[in-house]
């Protein structure tokens, strides 16, 4: 039941004995970081496959004016819970739940997280919010239908009654204990389970944005549960907190979930940017270019990123305008500085465009895209114009859809270490132009008709000619992105342990690679000295030893 | 762990000076509150990482010159499987479930909360970790 584990050594020691239950016996009750991991892999993938399917009916609904694929009201629901599903349930899960589960404490030398029992609970709590959010689509009156962002009054229970409502906000509690949880987890985990000589500065930059990830998880998630609380409160218990008629104040709403909302798109994004600066420097053959310029600049965007909020609020008319513009453009300071470490690392490098490479570059550009778009909605003169606007779901899914292909980029990466098998490089990259080129046809017509008067939200439109060749156009993309995924999953099957991995296929450079593919039970059968931010490939190149960092360093290595 | 208290004490440094300009300017309460919070969760495990700090020897992984042997011996106690988590996700599922479809719910679904509590403790004892 219980190992007392002691530190590995540099000698080799023979694996441990297989112990514990076997089967579905084993899933319900480990405590396995890597087999936790997985499990949130593989449910976050499929809740992007049910998402993903939303979006396509919703982008069918929009390929003519006046579509009748679905009703008003389904359309209603169809946009809600995709953006639910796609924020909640597999974005972040995905980011801080499953290769961060899987990759981190291997990354730092350690054995498991810090607390095992505690993240098998996150995963069922975030399986079973999964499971209660997508349910009330079996309810009577269908699956909540405000929005992903439930804004007041829209939410309380005169104009949204029925149990799909509650449902998603009993979801998105349980979801959201077990985002903090994890946040709990990480944090102990990296400050308590270094192997001896892995400093704080000498952590993969991948750590470093978990850990970053998981303070900001814990600033934002317990602000998120208390507004559910208090907004289940409104519909049941009879209290006002957000309704005018009983004295409340409905944008009170607006400021708790977007203290939430803002820091969470850096809680989806900082893992992504984690693991394609791990991505980028591997496949280039380089250290990461500006290692301490990425973290302070991780560390400044999710400072900034708690005091922006009100930038989604601008229209109300009620917020700071020229603070809140001015701290959301400051972002993208250390923003581009990411991007110039980027190219920095690939500079000069003998750049291998494997497909998570290809993935790794798709979103640089993507992301690029997304971010730029940014800083013109931080602008209040331009975000008044395109705020109820196409070009606000562009920009945003410029933004996501560059997630979607660094989490790619992740699983061809990270995939071989856990599962042992490498997927094929081909199918990969077919899969990459699939989504690439899908992702910028979807987007970036999106940005016109916005820039054109389209609302968002809408589930019918006049016939105006340029409004419907850019949603057909959009459509095409949308179609483009799922055979992207229909590829992915060929791929998935056509490789199924057809290529055995070997310990480190890619001759990376951080820890992880250091162990078998995939990792023994509690990781490490030995580990080597850590001299740098990357112990393998020093220890693999003794010619290439990396320069060392800080006073305290030199000399050392 | 010098480290970690000056990144967590920084932080909640920058939110309370932003907290004081935004609520100062903006006059506007909720933000004030939330961004004060924010500074607190800065302060309250950044003090407690520089107490320590200042007291206790470097660790292994606060050694730039350690070796995989400077850390040899027990790392700690993990355990190899537990159903409890599993019970406890359950418990809480069920009783969110309560309030959507009705407060009878609340009887399995604390009861199981309260079942896997105490077996998780249990199992704390009995394997002996805390």
């Amino acid at each position: 039941m219980v190992d007392v584990l002691e530190r590995p050594l540099t000698r080799a020691e023979p694996p441990p004995e297989a112990h514990g239950p076997t089967g579905l016996l084993k899933w319900l009750t480990t405590t396995d970081h890597k087999v936790i991991g997985l499990s949130y892999t593989v449910t976050a993938v499929i809740m992007m496959v049910i998402g993903g399917a939303f979006a396509e009916i919703i982008r069918a609904q929009l390929a003519s004016p006046n579509g009748t694929l679905v009703s008003l009201a389904q359309f209603n629901e169809l946009f809600t819970m995709h953006g639910s599903v796609m924020i909640y349930l597999f974005a972040g899960p995905f980011a801080f739940g499953a290769l961060a589960n899987i990759i981190v404490p291997i990354q730092i030398g350690a054995p498991d997280m810090a607390f095992p029992r505690l993240n098998a609970l996150s995963y069922w709590l975030y399986l079973t919010g999964s499971i209660t959010m997508l349910s009330g689509f079996f309810t009577a009156g269908g699956a909540a239908s405000f929005g992903w962002v439930g804004y007041a009054p829209l939410s309380n229970s005169l104009n949204t009654p029925g149990a799909g409502a509650d449902l998603w906000i009993g979801g998105l509690l349980l979801t959201g204990f077990s985002a903090i949880f994890t946040g709990v987890n990480l944090v102990a985990t990296i400050f308590y389970l270094r192997a001896p000589g892995m400093t704080m500065f000498r952590m993969p930059i991948f750590t470093w944005n978990l850990l970053v990830t998981a303070i900001l998880i814990l600033l934002a998630f317990p602000v998120l549960t208390a507004g559910l609380i208090m907004l289940y409160a409104d519909r049941h218990f009879g209290t006002h907190i957000f309704s005018v008629a009983g004295g409340g104040v409905p944008v009170l709403w607006q400021h708790i979930f977007w203290f939430w909302g803002h820091p969470e798109v850096y809680i989806l994004a900082l893992p992504f940017f984690g693991m394609v600066t791990e991505i980028i420097a591997v496949f280039s053959r380089k250290p990461v270019f500006g290692y301490r310029g990425m973290i302070f600049a991780t560390i400044s965007i999710a400072a900034l990123s708690l005091g922006v909020w009100a930038h989604h609020m601008f229209t109300t008319g009620v917020v700071l305008l020229p603070f809140f513009s001015m701290m959301s453009l400051l972002i993208a300071v250390p923003t581009g500085i990411k991007i110039f470490n980027w190219i920095g690392t690939m500079w000069r490098g003998e750049v291998w465009f494997s497909a998570a490479m290809l993935m790794a570059l798709g979103f640089l550009v993507t992301f690029l895209v997304g971010g730029l778009t940014g800083v013109y909605l931080a602008s209040p003169p331009l975000d008044f114009f395109t705020h109820d606007t196409y070009f606000v779901v562009a920009h945003f899914h410029s933004v996501v859809m560059a997630l979607v292909m660094a989490a790619m980029a992740g699983l061809y990466y990270w995939g071989p270490k856990f599962t042992g098998y490498l997927l094929n490089e081909t199918i990969g990259k077919v899969q990459f132009w699939f989504l690439f080129v899908g992702t910028q046809v979807f987007t970036l017509p999106l940005y016109l008709v916005g820039l054109r008067g389209m609302p968002r939200r809408i589930a019918v439109y006049p016939h105006d000619p340029q409004w419907q060749f850019l949603n057909d156009l959009s459509s095409v993309g949308a179609v483009l992105i799922g055979i992207s995924t229909l590829v992915f999953v060929a791929n998935l099957v056509y490789s199924w342990k057809k290529y055995p991995a070997g310990d480190n296929p890619w001759d990376a450079q951080t820890l992880e690679w250091f162990t078998t593919s995939p990792p023994p039970h509690h990781n490490f059968y030995r580990l080597p000295p850590i001299r740098s931010e990357r112990p393998t490939w020093d220890y693999n190149h003794p010619e290439h030893r990396s320069v060392p960092h800080g006073p305290s360093d030199r000399g050392s290595a | 762990m010098k480290v970690e208290a000056r990144f967590l004490l920084g932080l909640g440094l920058f939110f309370g000076v932003v907290g004081l300009v935004y609520w100062l300017w903006s006059g506007e309460d909720a933000g004030g509150v939330m961004l004060g919070a924010a500074m607190l969760l800065g302060f309250l495990p950044g003090s407690y990482y520089l107490y320590w700090s200042r007291r206790m020897a470097p660790r292994p992984e606060d050694d730039s010159t350690a070796t995989p042997a400077s850390g040899a011996g027990v790392v700690g106690t993990f355990p190899g499987s537990s159903i409890w988590p599993f019970t406890l996700g359950m418990g809480s599922f069920v009783t969110v479930l309560a309030l959507v479809f009705g407060i009878w719910l609340l009887v399995p679904g604390l009861s199981l909360v309260a079942w896997a509590l105490l077996g998780g403790v249990a199992e704390s004892r009995r394997g002996g970790h805390v």
